[in-house]
């Protein structure tokens, strides 16, 4: 009699959890998300060896298929552009948000394939629930030296949460890029920071990902 | 209200500029209000790289390469643990009484069952490394960083931590070593296993930069400011000498109008105060700043604040 109950109880709760899970990954908290996709993608490098001797095409399609989907990438691109976004066609928009985002994929993709035994510690999280734009801190506690400080910025929109910005050692992302792109622009327009975004993509494309290590 | 705080700055900003454009240079323009030393810096930076590139990158890579990992651990554990005694009479300095005793206790433990700091023991027990310098004090108790400055081989630093850098050298207690080939190689060893350290680092920046040197700017800048801006007492400090300083700069322009010298409109000013402005509050990001001025051409002219050096 047990067991028919055990297996009963466990197609139950099966059955029960695949239903509600999709609907309760909506409304994921985003310190639980980012906590998710951070031991996600960590667990992954750590147990993948040819991600540690840097196969680019496996860490891009890591970061494709586990980070992206969870990062606004045309939010990050305008902020970073500010009024020069607005003034952008939509065209324009698109283009640079794309161009923006490979070059940031190959910067993470390059920090990923350098991941050895850090491990990522989160602080404590204080939010109101009704807050559209959150951050969410942690550190990286390395080998040597002082932990790295990595604060993941968010905001809540029709997809769920999702990152737009990342503080690593104090520096906010975007706003490092803010007045490169000012000066980009003003000097070629938007279509001179698009190129030159292009261009640095093509070259981190065909160079491998790590130059100094055997 | 909304008008005169924008022609305060404009005033500020523009006295700033000509202020620091008459100290290092003729005719330079500049967008960013944290680095009226622009051109200066360039030419530092380049320099910089220059030695970088021909000698301290190389001699790093091949250190990082040859030495056994262990010997590294421990080059940077010694000097680690030198500079946690500095370190720790900051903490006091600035009444982070915990973060000192743990510095000094971190100092002790390892000094002597660390073997003079070359095994850090530690860290494993719990105590943690607080880095912080008298520049850091300085900025806790309210002293603005000034400019960015890019000193010859350092690197990246503000006006406040280069006047606070003959205190670091003092605080350092490598620098008190009697022997002279000792002390001087100590110090190349130092900078050699830095550099090391940050290898890896500094060849993902070399990819993630469209400009390297503003990119390392914006960065350092926020930075240094996060470091030092850790408590809420300081930046309460901050904004209460930023203030004052606002204040003095205000009666100095007025000072200067009542005598007749006609200051230039800057419109490129406004442009450049954006991006320093979500320094406190990064979401706010840049938009509101332009969006206090809906009436602005579409194309404003970006380097006009050259007027302001004549």
């Amino acid at each position: 009699m047990k067991p028919i109950a055990q297996l009963i109880m466990t197609a139950a709760v099966a059955l029960s959890t695949s239903v509600i899970a999709p609907a309760y990954a909506a409304a994921e908290a985003p310190d639980a998300l980012v906590k998710r996709v951070s031991t996600d993608v960590i667990d992954s490098v750590k147990a993948d060896k040819d991600i540690q001797a840097g196969n680019t095409q496996k860490i891009m399609d890591l970061v494709n298929s586990k980070i992206l989907p969870y990062v606004d990438a045309d939010k990050m691109t305008a902020q970073a552009a500010g009024r020069h976004w607005r003034q952008a066609t939509p065209e324009q928009q698109k283009q640079l948000s794309t161009e923006f985002r490979t070059l940031l994929v190959y910067t993470y993709a390059g920090a990923l394939s350098q991941i050895k035994n850090e491990t990522v510690e989160f602080k404590p999280f204080r939010a109101d629930p009704a807050d559209n734009d959150v951050v969410v801190k942690s550190q990286v506690n390395v080998t040597r030296g002082e932990p790295i400080t990595l604060d993941y910025r968010l905001s809540k929109g029709a997809q769920g949460w999702k990152i737009y910005d990342i503080n690593v050692l104090g520096a906010w992302l975007v706003q490092t890029y803010t007045s490169t792109f000012n000066s980009e622009i003003s000097k070629g327009g938007v279509d001179g920071l698009i190129k030159k975004l292009r261009d640095r993509n093509q070259q981190l494309a065909s160079k491998p990902l790590k130059t100094t290590q055997k | 209200m909304k008008y005169n705080n924008k022609s305060a700055r404009y005033r500020t900003s523009g006295l700033a500029l000509a202020v620091g454009a008459s100290l290092l240079l003729s005719g330079c323009a500049t967008t960013n209000p944290n680095d009226p030393f622009e051109k200066f810096n360039r030419a530092m930076f380049t320099f910089n790289d220059a030695v970088d590139r021909t000698a301290l990158k190389p001699v790093a890579t091949a250190y990082k390469e040859v030495t056994p990992s262990f010997v590294q651990t421990g080059v940077n554990n010694f000097f680690g643990n030198l500079s946690d005694l500095w370190s720790s009479a900051n903490n006091f300095a600035q009444f982070k009484g915990r973060d000192g005793m743990n510095d000094l206790t971190r100092f002790a433990v390892n000094s002597t069952f660390g073997l003079a700091g070359v095994l850090d023991i530690a860290t494993p027990a719990g105590l943690r490394k607080h880095n912080e310098d008298l520049g850091q004090t300085l900025g806790y108790w309210g002293i603005p960083s000034g400019p960015y400055l890019m000193l010859p081989i350092l690197g990246p630093s503000t006006v406040r931590d280069t006047v606070a850098l003959p205190g670091d050298w003092w605080g350092d207690p490598w620098t008190h070593v009697n022997d002279v080939p000792w002390r001087n190689g100590g110090i190349v060893l130092r900078a050699v296993d830095q550099r090391a350290s940050v290898l890896d680092a500094s060849n993902l920046l070399e990819d993630a930069a469209l400009d390297r040197y503003e990119f390392i700017r914006d960065g350092y800048l926020q930075r240094r400011a996060s470091k030092v801006l850790d408590t809420d007492k300081a930046q309460e400090r901050s904004e209460k000498v930023q203030g004052q300083i606002d204040k003095v700069q205000e009666k100095v322009s007025e000072r200067l109008e009542k005598l007749g010298v006609k200051k230039p409109e800057t419109p490129g000013t406004e442009d450049a105060d954006a991006p320093a402005a979500p320094a406190g509050a990064p979401a706010a990001g840049a938009a509101p700043a332009s969006d206090s001025a809906p009436n602005n051409p579409p194309v404003p002219a970006p380097v006009s604040s050259g007027a302001a050096t004549k």
